[in-house]
């Protein structure tokens, strides 16, 4: 995964509620069999209009066509399993997703690649909005390590809460899967008692 | 030990190791289901760090999402990335000997009817599994749930996942289902209630007479669907049901092992006293028939009603996405739902291409036709509810009634076959989510039973099955 540690760069509003992975990654871009390829699928169906860029989506416009972070509605990602909505994502330049709640497995999927997810009480959402709606002041700097997300020339800072295990992860990079291996013995030893104790399950 | 709830009890039994004090563990998964799309870059990650299986008998890797569903069944795929999935789908279950349905496989379908058709889906199991719907192994007394490509990955190459314990919800279910009413409509009842991020961050647990009267397919049809109000693991306690739906499937237990197991299963449930973060309880005598008007799953009402005005919405936002999902859905305020006439009539998918679907979609179908201007698909959920469906007469029910009686695949609940419908298509569908664009672009999709979906078909318009079903007895 990609560590992130501070970052800075143009936040973009996407206040509406549900935003669904079909939506973040229509399904004309789940037909390979690796995980490159997905920027130009990430938004499609809005980002483009008869082939060309469609102007009212906010990243064709001025000031947030190379933004960093979005600032989202409630329930972001919500729907399908698909982890190319992540990979798109991040292939589009997106490194923070900023909102009040964030469906579980596509959760689970930003924090297995380096997306961050920022939760803010819906209030202090608010004001990230408003600074994200208006293009001449959506600069943003999110320091992971100080648990901050400062905007307003360094002028405003709102502080958030990120569990200890997901934060270490993320300034880390950690491979998951090389940190569980190991505890290959607890895993064999839990499979040797499991299977005694269910010997039905073959 | 202290009252636990069944969610508590499967996550406290499959726990190897805790991996911080705030609830994080690594949680020991006993089974999983693989299919073509969500699965080929887990394997690539494998490959690519020289990792190995750590026990390929767990998994079972059936195709399901990209393959055609016409009525004669070939390898052919629709399109060659598809076709190229499915081969890589195919070598990497040869290479890393994990066993494999291929289209031919008279035992194909989709994962979450194929995996307990075979008695995969044991009572006090963990199966998580690369598809948001494995929820469905919740109907079995199985703690199932949705993960992403990355965590397959890494059950694939340690049988675990890190896991964080959720909150606990119990749907109590009480009261007489009228007739026409199903599980769907339950389910669709409890998600218009509690909002399309009612259950995010809980693991429900389905409760009450009502469930208890249910078959296990209806109770599948509520673990897959509480998904669109962001369930992310489903529990409902195994009882005889359960047992006989599972006794003498392929990989059941058998003679002596059976009686053992079972045994051990019907201990399973809450303790009388859990206690449950959130709790609902749902009358389901007052349920109607359900029927999305918008693009989120919760844009719900009984088929009785108008369309509702977003200018009631109170919270701008909400205003806003209502507003968007009427012009999407070329809908206007006030129109009853039952005038909205549909081109398109699809039942399928793992919520509602079941056995018991099929029948009570036959019910509707049989003596009558597909109405002028509407093309009807019935896509069953497996090959083998296919035969069923053939040995039972409904099939023929279907062409003669002027459906198609398709082979089996997810088809057109996601549309990544080539069963797309064409941009401002109207379809009255049995699956379980309307987002924009997700059975074709422009696509406008009203989710609703399987029952429902043939009332629809054979009318050309939204119709209340009621009065089908009462015009039929006459």
């Amino acid at each position: 995964m990609i560590p992130f540690d501070q970052v800075t760069g143009a936040a973009a509003p996407m206040m509406a509620p549900n935003v669904d992975t079909d939506v973040i990654m229509p399904k004309m871009f789940l037909k390979g069999v690796d995980r490159g390829g997905l920027s130009e699928g990430a938004f499609n169906l809005l980002r483009f209009s008869g082939g060309r860029p469609n102007p009212e989506f906010v990243l064709n416009q001025d000031g947030y066509r190379d933004a960093c972070f979005l600032v989202v509605g409630p329930n972001f990602g919500c729907g399908s399993s698909r982890e190319h909505a992540v990979w798109g994502l991040q292939q589009l330049g997106i490194r923070a997703l900023i909102g009040t709640s964030f469906a579980g497995i596509f959760n689970d999927n930003c924090a297995n690649n380096g997306l961050l997810t920022i939760s803010l009480d819906p209030l202090v959402l608010t004001e990230l909005a408003e600074v994200a709606a208006d293009s001449s002041r959506n600069e943003v700097t999110i320091d992971l390590a100080a648990q901050t997300i400062r905007f307003d020339r360094g002028r405003r800072s709102i502080m958030f809460d990120i569990e200890l295990a997901r934060k270490e992860a993320f300034l880390t990079g950690r491979d998951f899967i090389a940190s569980t291996l190991v505890f290959a013995d607890d895993i064999h030893a839990f499979e040797a008692r499991y299977r005694a104790e269910n010997p039905w399950i073959g | 030990m202290a009252v636990r709830t069944l969610y508590d009890k499967l996550v406290d039994a499959h726990v190897v190791r805790n991996l911080d004090d705030a609830g994080l563990v690594l949680l020991y998964v006993d089974r999983t289901v693989l299919n073509e799309y969500t699965s080929p870059q887990a394997f690539a990650g494998l490959r690519a760090a020289g990792r190995k299986v750590w026990n390929p008998k767990a998994a079972l890797m059936v195709v399901d999402h990209v393959n055609p569903t016409a009525a004669r069944r070939t390898r052919a795929m629709p399109d060659s990335a598809a076709a190229r999935q499915v081969d890589y789908f195919a070598e990497n279950a040869r290479d890393f000997g994990i066993e494999y349905f291929d289209i031919l496989d008279p035992r194909q379908g989709i994962e979450h009817v194929v995996a307990p058709e075979q008695g995969l889906v044991m009572p006090g199991m963990v199966i998580a599994a690369g598809d948001s719907h494995s929820t469905a192994y919740g109907a079995f007394g199985a703690l199932g749930y949705g993960i992403g490509t990355s965590d397959i990955e890494h059950y694939l190459a340690t049988s675990t996942v890190r896991y964080r314990r959720l909150k606990t919800m119990r749907i109590d279910l009480s009261g007489r289902l009228p007739l026409g009413v199903t599980s769907k409509d339950i389910v669709m009842e409890v998600i218009r209630r509690i909002g399309a991020d009612g259950a995010t961050g809980y693991a429900v647990e389905f409760s009450g007479p009502v469930v208890a009267g249910m078959s296990v397919e209806g109770r599948i049809v509520m673990s897959i669907m509480i998904v669109e109000a962001g369930a992310r693991g489903v529990v409902i306690a195994p009882d005889q049901k359960v047992l006989d739906y599972l006794k003498g499937r392929p990989r059941a237990p058998k003679g002596e092992m059976w009686e053992r197991a079972a045994r051990h299963w019907l201990t399973l449930a809450s303790d009388p006293d859990a206690r449950f973060d959130r709790e609902i309880a749902l009358d389901v005598s007052e349920v109607a028939p359900l029927v999305t008007w918008g693009t989120s799953p919760d844009q719900a009402i009984a088929v009785t009603e108008s369309i509702p005005d977003p200018a009631q919405q109170s919270a701008p936002d909400r205003k806003a996405a209502a507003s968007r999902a009427l012009r999407y859905m070329g809908l206007t305020p006030g129109l009853p739902i039952q005038s909205v006439q549909i081109d398109f009539a699809f039942i399928g998918s793992c919520t509602n291409s079941r056995i018991e679907d099929l029948r009570d979609a036959a019910e509707i179908f049989r003596g009558r036709r597909v109405a002028d201007g509407v093309r009807a698909i019935v896509v069953p959920g497996s090959s083998q509810i296919r035969g069923q469906a053939e040995a039972e007469g409904l099939a023929k029910v279907f062409t003669d009634a002027g459906v198609e009686w398709r082979q089996s695949g997810c088809s057109m609940c996601l549309a990544m076959n080539d069963d797309v419908l064409r941009p401002g298509e109207r379809c009255a569908s049995s699956t379980n989510r309307n987002f924009e664009g997700r059975q074709g672009p422009g696509a406008r999709t009203h989710l609703m039973s399987p029952a429902m979906v043939a009332a629809a078909a054979v009318t050309g318009h939204i119709t209340d099955v009621r009065s089908l079903l009462e015009g039929s007895r006459q």
